[in-house]
């Protein structure tokens, strides 16, 4: 779970990192509330979960209140890339002196965190990946041992922050680790790291995923789970704990395995179909999650065909075979379904579909048959809508 | 022959208890010829569920069952300690289908198997498990769609996709000797590499089919291994090339990773280590089925 800028700055502040005060507004009203709060000048930031605000106008510096109510009207209801701005974040603004680069992320390949630091800051921080590697210190974490502050002191050098950086950089980053571990990031991450001209440094910019697994032990997450995302059908299969990612064609796609999911979607295109979604019923799916499922494919209006797409192993086909059944009872679908079955209990669970076969619920052997049998499916669907209107 | 399992595998289910998925599909790994010996559950020390005789902990377990593997399938909260408490047991092979570990426990467990308990493997965690058709059978495959007698090794890191790849040969009536998912998390036990150098030394393998997806650079690294390593043929399938971009983990993810992790990216290193890259699991199973002929 990405987090807003904003929830990543009160994230880190938990940590004890230092952040400028700042607060949240949804109006222009509020926003001129938290200036006069935070002090002027004030930097007005659009909240998206995606990069470039700065260029796409989102970060706008006022001076005074007539200016936060301009730049607030503007950013409020801007579309940046897609995502529509509803919510600002206030925050004094900073002299800055120098800008650094910090994060903590877990390198797959080794099997330990990997900080990365780097005294060229700034937004264009994954050129200076690509052109100048040694301008980023790298330093390999063992889980097990963890970071203290001697090592982050030889880091900073490392990076060559600038001199009176080094010791207040050092601290940061010794609880920027710990917010990485005990918070259960997989990713912490503060571009730019700011440098003041009094010899301060702090958290001018906060990206932060959250390990989702770890939810069960972090009930203070519970807030930033209503603030993700726009798309109707995602907010549906959110709320029936679905993993769901909605995507623009006809054919809606359910599967058990994200492997398998997205090869289902690999094999419709290859077939020339076009899938509305990614749809991952995950292990164990039973009946309610089947027909869950089913629910929220029935809702997208592009949906004219749905390819239903199991191989059991610790989901059982029987089960998916009454999961299928009862949403049937349950919700009228719209589109016709294929089936493809196989794996643990597959026997059953065709045997408990066979008397209901039609042409509106059909059964194909392989995975590809299914697969031209559903676009096949899609593509009369859409002939029969044009000639209806 | 087989890797990592064979007849002579004795399993511990830890976690077991009359409703758990431990204990279902421990009856099904039994069902299907393998050795499930013990079961543990610290409720339940000294009872017998379904045959199965239940121990305090898995030490008590190996003491008196002289157990060799064991299969956890507890809920994420507890299973890093799991797998800690089997290496700490002596168990020599440790399978973990357990989804949902957060990946800070699964880091720390990770290193500590490397560091404390080098004699111990781990498969998974958020994996299918092992199968060594008609010997062995550790974690949620159905049996019956596996072949015995080989020549194909089979490694996977989806679940599902490991299933899809032995149907496929199955139903051309191309056994296996062992199929490996290896699962998808961010740190596996055991990974394509492991496997790749196993079926090398295996000398009933003659060829391996490898399922990856996209993310991570394990496919790629893994290609590296078979250029340089692998004299048996290799069969691919990267699932993912038409998924929706993923979630990118900010900058430092794509400073990692660079252009890798794309299905395109691993297919492209694949095709260049020489392996077979096919576009479905349907089409890797044909390619295999051939070379299969054409080795006799």
């Amino acid at each position: 779970m990405d987090l807003y800028e904003y929830q990543g700055k009160q994230y880190f502040a938990r940590f004890g990192i230092p952040v400028s005060p700042g607060g949240v507004a949804d109006t222009v009203d509020e926003a001129v509330e938290r200036a006069e709060q935070a002090g002027y000048p004030v930097v007005v930031k659009a909240q998206v979960k995606v990069g470039g605000r700065g260029k796409a106008g989102g970060i706008k510096l006022a001076n005074d209140a007539d200016e936060v109510r301009r730049h607030a009207g503007a950013i409020l209801g801007m579309d940046i890339r897609g995502h529509i701005v509803h919510r600002l974040w206030v925050e004094h603004a900073s002299d800055i002196a120098k800008e650094y680069y910090a994060s903590f992320t877990l390198d797959r390949t080794a099997k330990k965190h990997l900080g990365m630091l780097s005294a060229e800051g700034g937004v264009e921080i994954e050129e200076v990946a690509a052109n100048n590697p040694e301008a980023i210190a790298r330093l390999h974490i063992d889980p097990l041992r963890g970071l203290d502050e001697d090592t982050a002191r030889r880091w900073v050098a490392d990076a060559r922050l600038d001199e009176e950086a080094q010791a207040p950089a050092a601290a940061l980053l010794v609880s920027l680790y710990r917010c990485f571990v005990e918070g259960d990031c997989d990713l912490a991450e503060i571009n730019p790291l700011v440098l003041t001209p009094d010899g301060r440094v702090h958290t001018l910019d906060a990206k932060v995923t959250l390990d989702d697994n770890a939810k069960f032990r972090h009930p203070e997450w519970e807030e930033y789970a209503a603030t993700e995302t726009d798309d109707p059908r995602e907010k549906m299969a959110k709320e029936r704990g679905l993993n769901y990612i909605g995507l623009s064609g006809d054919v809606g796609i359910i599967a058990n395995g994200a492997g398998l999911a997205m090869s289902t979607l690999d094999v419709v295109t290859q077939v020339g179909g076009k899938a509305a979604n990614f749809l991952d019923i995950g292990g164990g799916a039973n009946a309610d999650v089947m027909s869950a499922a089913l629910e929220v494919i029935n809702a997208d209006p592009s949906v004219r065909a749905i390819f239903v797409n199991i191989f059991g192993g610790i989901t059982r086909v029987d089960e998916v075979a009454k999961g299928v059944i009862e949403a049937l009872g349950r919700v009228e679908l719209r589109s016709p379904i294929v089936l493809r079955l196989d794996g643990t209990n597959a026997e059953e669970g065709r045997a408990l579909l066979a008397p209901r076969l039609s042409d509106r619920l059909l059964a194909a052997p392989t995975m590809l048959e299914a697969a031209r049998q559903v676009v096949a499916l899609a593509a009369a669907g859409a002939d029969a809508s044009e000639e209806r209107s | 022959m087989s890797i990592f399992v064979d007849e002579t595998t004795t399993v511990v289910v830890q976690g077991i208890s009359p409703t758990s998925q431990g204990l279902y599909h421990g009856l099904r790994n039994r069902a299907y010829g393998t050795k499930v010996v013990a079961g543990t559950n610290p409720k339940r020390g000294g009872e017998e569920i379904e045959g199965i005789p239940v121990f305090g902990s898995v030490k008590e377990a190996v003491e008196a069952t002289g157990a060799t593997a064991s299969f956890i399938s507890v809920p994420p909260p507890h299973a890093a300690a799991a797998i800690i408490e089997a290496a700490e047991a002596g168990i020599s092979f440790v399978v973990c289908i357990t989804e949902g570990i957060p990946a800070q426990d699964e880091a720390r467990a990770y290193n500590r198997l490397v560091e404390t308990f080098p004699g111990t493997r781990l498969l998974g965690p958020n994996c299918p498990g092992i199968i060594s058709p008609g010997k062995c059978n550790i974690g949620i495959t159905a049996g019956d769609i596996a072949l015995p007698g080989g020549p194909v090794g089979i490694v996977s890191r989806s679940g599902t996709l490991t299933y899809q790849a032995l149907h496929e040969l199955s139903q051309q009536g191309v056994g296996q000797t062992t199929c490996v998912g290896i699962g998808g998390d961010p740190v596996p036990g055991t990974n394509f590499i492991d496997c790749l150098a196993a079926f090398q030394a295996d000398p009933d393998t003659k060829a391996v089919m490898m399922i990856g997806e996209i993310g991570g650079s394990e496919e790629e690294r893994a290609a590296q291994y078979i250029a340089e390593h692998l004299t048996k043929p290799v069969v691919s399938y990267i699932a993912g090339v038409t998924a929706p971009p993923g979630r990118k983990m900010g900058h430092a993810g794509a400073i990692i990773s660079g252009s890798q992790g794309t299905a395109q990216a691993k297919m492209e290193a694949l095709s260049a280590a020489g392996a077979v890259v096919a576009q479905n699991p349907t089409e890797a199973g044909v390619r295999m089925v051939e070379i299969v002929k054409e080795l006799g």
